[in-house]
C-alpha cells in the first residue's frame, strides 16, 4: 500500500504572517542566522494499490488539498 | 412579487446563522427560513445568505470542507440562475473556496483574530447589494475574523478594479482624518468583493451585527434592505 506525502506551501509571492512571528521567536531565543521562516502543511496519504497513482494524487491536491489560488504543492510517493 | 424569500445555509459549525436569520425576520420583515447543509434544494428562495462561523471547523483551510456540502450544489445552480447569494466572514471564505468568488483569504498579516468596528468606504452603490447606500459613503461595522486578509492575483485584482467589482473598502483616511485603518492587510483594501455577474457577494464584516442602533451601528441593515429592494424593482 503506498504512502504519499504531501507537501502544501503558501507561494512565495505572499507575505506569511505566521512564519515571520516563528522567525522572531527563534530570533529571540538567539538563533538570529534564521533569515526566513515559512510555514505549510504535511499530509501522510496511505492509499489502496490503484491505477494511475500519479495523476490521482495530483488531482486530490489540485481539487481540495490545496487551495492554488494561494497555495503550492508538490508530493512523493515513499512507499 | 411578495416578500422575498431568504435562506440560511447552516453547517456544523456555524455560529452567525442566528444573527442573520433574526435580522431577516425581525428587522426588515421578510421571509427566512434555515437550510441545512444536507439538504439538497433551494428551490423557492430569492436570496441565500452563506452565514460566519467556522464550518466543519475551518479544517485544512476555512472553507474548503464547507465546500463538498450537497447543499453547495444547490448554491452553485441558485448563483447559476442569477439569483442572490451573500457570504459573510466565513461565508465569504466558503464562496472563494468553491471558487464563486475570486481569490482567497489568509491569515491576516498582524497574525491576530479582530473583533471590532472598522470604517468601510462603500465603493460601488449599483448593487443588489450595496443600492441603499451612497457611494463614498463611509458605514461602521464589525469584523471579527484570524483569516480576512483577502489576496488575489495581479490579473484578478485588476479585473475586480476593472468591473466596479469592490463593493467595500476598508476605508484608511476620511476627510484626511487616519480611521480604523486595513485591519488585516487586504489586497487593495478589500472588504467586500461581487462576482462579474453581480448576483453572488461576500464580504469579511458584519453587516447583521450592526442593524439595530442598539448594537451601536445601524450601518449593516442596508446590505439586507438593499437586496429586499432589488427583488421588489425587479418584480415591477
Amino acid at each position: 500500500m503506498p504512502r504519499v506525502n504531501v507537501f502544501v506551501t503558501l507561494k512565495p509571492s505572499l507575505l506569511d504572517a505566521q512564519g515571520r512571528v516563528v522567525q522572531e521567536g527563534l530570533h529571540s531565543l538567539g538563533y538570529n542566522e534564521v533569515s526566513s521562516v515559512r510555514i505549510g502543511k504535511f499530509l501522510e496519504l496511505d492509499i489502496e494499490d490503484t491505477e494511475n497513482l500519479d495523476e490521482k494524487v495530483h488531482s486530490m491536491c489540485e481539487r481540495f488539498l490545496a487551495n492554488t489560488v494561494i497555495e503550492n504543492f508538490r508530493y512523493e510517493v515513499v512507499k | 412579487m411578495a416578500v422575498p424569500r431568504f435562506a440560511v445555509l447552516r453547517f456544523p459549525g456555524s455560529n452567525c446563522d442566528q444573527d442573520a436569520y433574526y435580522v431577516i425576520r425581525d428587522v426588515i420583515g421578510a421571509e427566512v427560513e434555515y437550510v441545512w447543509h444536507q439538504d439538497s434544494s433551494l428551490a423557492g428562495f430569492d436570496v441565500v445568505i452563506v452565514p460566519g462561523g467556522f464550518s466543519y471547523g475551518d479544517y485544512l483551510r476555512c472553507g474548503a470542507v464547507a465546500r463538498f456540502a450537497p447543499a453547495m450544489e444547490a448554491l452553485q445552480q441558485h448563483a447559476d440562475q442569477g439569483k442572490l447569494v451573500l457570504g459573510i466572514c466565513n461565508g465569504f471564505q466558503i464562496l472563494c473556496e468553491a471558487h464563486l468568488l475570486p481569490g482567497a483569504l489568509i491569515r491576516n498579516q498582524g497574525c491576530k483574530f479582530i473583533c471590532k468596528h472598522v470604517d468601510l468606504r462603500v465603493e460601488n452603490n449599483q448593487t443588489p447589494f450595496t443600492s441603499s447606500y451612497t457611494e463614498g459613503q463611509i458605514i461602521s461595522i464589525p469584523i471579527a475574523h484570524g483569516e480576512g486578509c483577502y489576496v488575489a492575483d495581479e490579473a484578478t485584482l485588476d479585473m475586480l478594479e476593472q468591473n466596479n467589482q469592490i463593493l467595500f473598502r476598508y476605508a484608511t483616511t476620511v476627510r484626511d482624518e487616519v480611521t480604523t485603518g486595513n485591519p488585516n492587510g487586504s489586497m487593495n483594501d478589500i472588504a467586500g468583493i461581487c462576482n462579474a455577474r453581480g448576483n453572488v457577494m461576500g464580504m469579511m464584516p458584519h453587516p447583521e451585527r450592526a442593524s439595530e442602533s442598539i448594537l451601536g451601528s445601524v450601518d449593516g441593515k442596508g446590505v439586507f434592505t438593499s437586496m429586499v429592494q432589488s427583488m421588489m424593482e425587479l418584480a415591477v
